[in-house]
């Protein structure tokens, strides 16, 4: 099982490393082939050719604060509707069709397998709605979808407040 | 078990895969000003060909002399800059535009298995033969496998802002600083309508990875885009401010910025930016493909199982580019077509008309989802065509809604701040 995770985790990391590799050999190559003549003039911020006035870490709008602080409640709480959206669609078929006998905790296992060794689009369903059979999210399944309609509409009022309240006018 | 040739094949892919696109980058550089030139009605790049010759090969050379140009310009360091953060943000902007491609498919498959290729190289070399396995096809993804490709490539991707708010605080000039505050808050702000744009498709494949979104649309034959053209059209615009492109480029509004938050970089480290700009634009184009215009799949070409022949496996990977190609070709058009919008409206439009609109269509789907086929049966035709539809219906229904409330003029005056005492502040910049 862990050298699986390894498996797949490998491709990303090599990836990643050999990105951050290509970014630092050219950030370092730039250094030592550039020239450099330094002036006073040429080490002052750039201001249009005007003599820079005052710091630049100085006040700024509060409304970029709150755009992030919205954002913040906004995405995390769409983060949350993606493990239903993966779901939702395998656990109807997994309704639709007769419960088997199977056990739940060995589909599961089969399921995952049958996920990553083979990933054929059709298997890969099938080894959801498998997987699904007979586990509470079935079984409570006429619960899931009213429920998430209670989430995005209080999602949805949350919007309607932070509109009330002006948060999105930029004036 | 399998690691070493999974490394070496990932190793293959990665290599293949940064090569291709910082070459492509360079290339669709040239494509998009040849594109300016012809809006615009002049020559453009037409003069660098082979060096030390007089072949101009319609300025092909021009990547090769911009990239040496690029070398060998000075790197210069300004003297009030917060210098660590100022070389790590085109460092961190680089590595998420082009970590993020790890997940994205370019092709389908190769009907061979790497493990295979391998086994017969180490054996001609004289190591031991690889225990049992399974063949399967070489899948055409840098890390196959990852079930969580599409949030993956959220998360990667939202590192981007890091690099600009980064780069626009450690840069410690005004210009730099207000390019960094509005890409982020620019950036943030669509990452929500870009999420309720996905989550519909999600809901429709029952998976986040892109190969397995891919796999649905082409066995069912039915693209995304024509089932729920208002999540594509929520996802389109997002795309199109994420990746910064023209009429959302208030990043770096030339006329009000300068540069936005490189004014001052120069050199390599200005040409990471520049590239990640460009990758920004060419994942957001994979992504579209991917996820709304059915990847490779293209009817009565392509097929659409697993087991591929060779010339299947190629001519899925010339579908795939060829669509993502006619994407960056829109994408260019687009910039050089519309005027830039104002601040507050990118603002509005981004809470007021995207996030609303996709919401709906999250809550459309979710309820086709659930009570779709009965619907489908109860009427009397086949489900897809029913769900195209109430796509259709509900995509022009919203615009007309958005078309009606959306007022003709905004008023964007600054709002009245009571004044301190004494009237002007002191050292307050006269308006």
């Amino acid at each position: 099982m862990q050298s699986t995770v390894l498996a797949i985790l490998a491709p990303i990391l090599l990836f990643v490393a050999c990105v951050v590799g290509l970014a630092v050999v050219l950030l370092v190559m730039g250094n030592c082939f550039s020239p450099g003549r330094k002036t006073r003039v040429k080490r002052m911020p750039y201001e249009s050719g005007m003599d820079p006035i005052h710091d630049t870490r100085r006040q700024f709008d509060v409304r970029f604060h709150l755009m992030a602080i919205a954002f913040l409640v906004f995405d995390v709480e769409l983060l949350f509707l993606y493990p239903w959206a993966v779901t939702a669609q395998a656990a109807k078929l997994a309704a639709s069709q007769p419960a088997a006998s199977a056990v739940a905790t060995s589909s599961v296992a089969t399921a995952a397998e049958s996920a990553d060794s083979t990933a054929s689009t059709n298997r890969a369903m099938d080894a959801t709605v498998a997987a699904l059979r007979g586990t509470e999210l079935v079984e409570n399944r006429d619960l899931v979808f009213p429920g998430v309609m209670v989430f995005i509409a209080l999602l949805t009022l949350g919007f309607i407040y932070d509109w009330r309240k002006g948060i999105f006018r930029w004036r | 078990m399998l690691l070493l040739p999974i490394t070496i094949e990932a190793l293959i892919k990665i290599g293949l895969l940064i090569a291709c696109l910082m070459g492509g980058t360079s290339y669709l550089v040239l494509v998009e000003r040849w594109i300016a030139a012809w809006i615009q009605d002049r020559r453009g790049p037409c003069r660098a060909g082979i060096p030390l010759t007089k072949i101009r090969l319609w300025g092909l050379g021009q990547p090769i002399a911009d990239g040496v140009k690029f070398i060998f310009k000075e790197e210069f360091t300004p003297a009030h800059v917060d210098k660590f953060l100022y070389f790590l943000a085109p460092v961190i902007i680089l590595t998420a535009a082009l970590s993020v491609f790890a997940v994205i498919p370019f092709g389908s498959v190769l009907p061979f298995d790497f493990a295979g290729v391998y086994d017969a190289v180490a054996q001609w070399a004289g190591a031991e033969p690889l225990p049992e396995y399974a063949p399967q096809p070489t899948r055409l993804v840098a890390a196959p496998g990852l079930d969580v490709g599409m949030i993956y490539v959220f998360a990667v991707g939202s590192i981007a802002v890091y690099g600009a708010i980064l780069g626009g605080w450690s840069s410690n000039n005004k210009y730099s600083f207000f390019g960094g505050l509005r890409s982020s808050a620019q950036l943030i702000s669509y990452e929500l309508p870009l999420g309720l744009g996905i989550l519909g498709v999600v809901l429709l494949s029952g998976s986040l990875r892109l190969d397995v979104i891919i796999g649905q649309q082409a066995g069912s034959g039915v693209w995304n885009v024509l089932l729920q053209p208002l999540g594509f059209l929520v996802f389109f615009v997002a795309a199109f401010a994420e990746s910064g492109r023209l009429p959302f480029d208030l990043v770096e509004a030339e006329q009000e910025l300068v540069a936005g938050y490189h004014t001052e970089y120069s050199g390599m480290k200005l040409m990471m930016y520049l590239v990640a700009e460009f990758l920004h634009m060419i994942a957001a184009a994979f992504l579209m493909v991917i996820l709304f215009f059915g990847g490779w799949h293209l009817w009565g070409l392509t097929g659409s199982g697993e087991e591929v022949t060779w010339l299947e496996a190629i001519l899925r990977i010339v579908v795939l580019l060829g669509k993502i190609m006619g994407v960056i070709l829109f994408f260019m058009i687009a910039r050089w077509s519309w005027p830039r919008f104002r601040f507050d409206q990118l603002m509005s439009l981004a809470w007021k008309v995207m996030l609303p609109l996709g919401l709906v269509n999250v809550v459309a789907v979710a309820a086709w989802v659930e009570y779709g086929d009965r619907l489908a049966g109860w009427v009397g035709v086949p489900e897809t065509a029913a769900m195209a539809v109430c796509g259709w219906i509900l995509l022009i229904a919203c615009w007309l809604v958005v078309t009606v409330s959306i007022p003709s003029t905004y008023d964007n005056r600054p709002l009245r701040v009571p004044a301190t005492r004494g009237g002007q502040r002191e050292g307050a910049p006269t308006p």
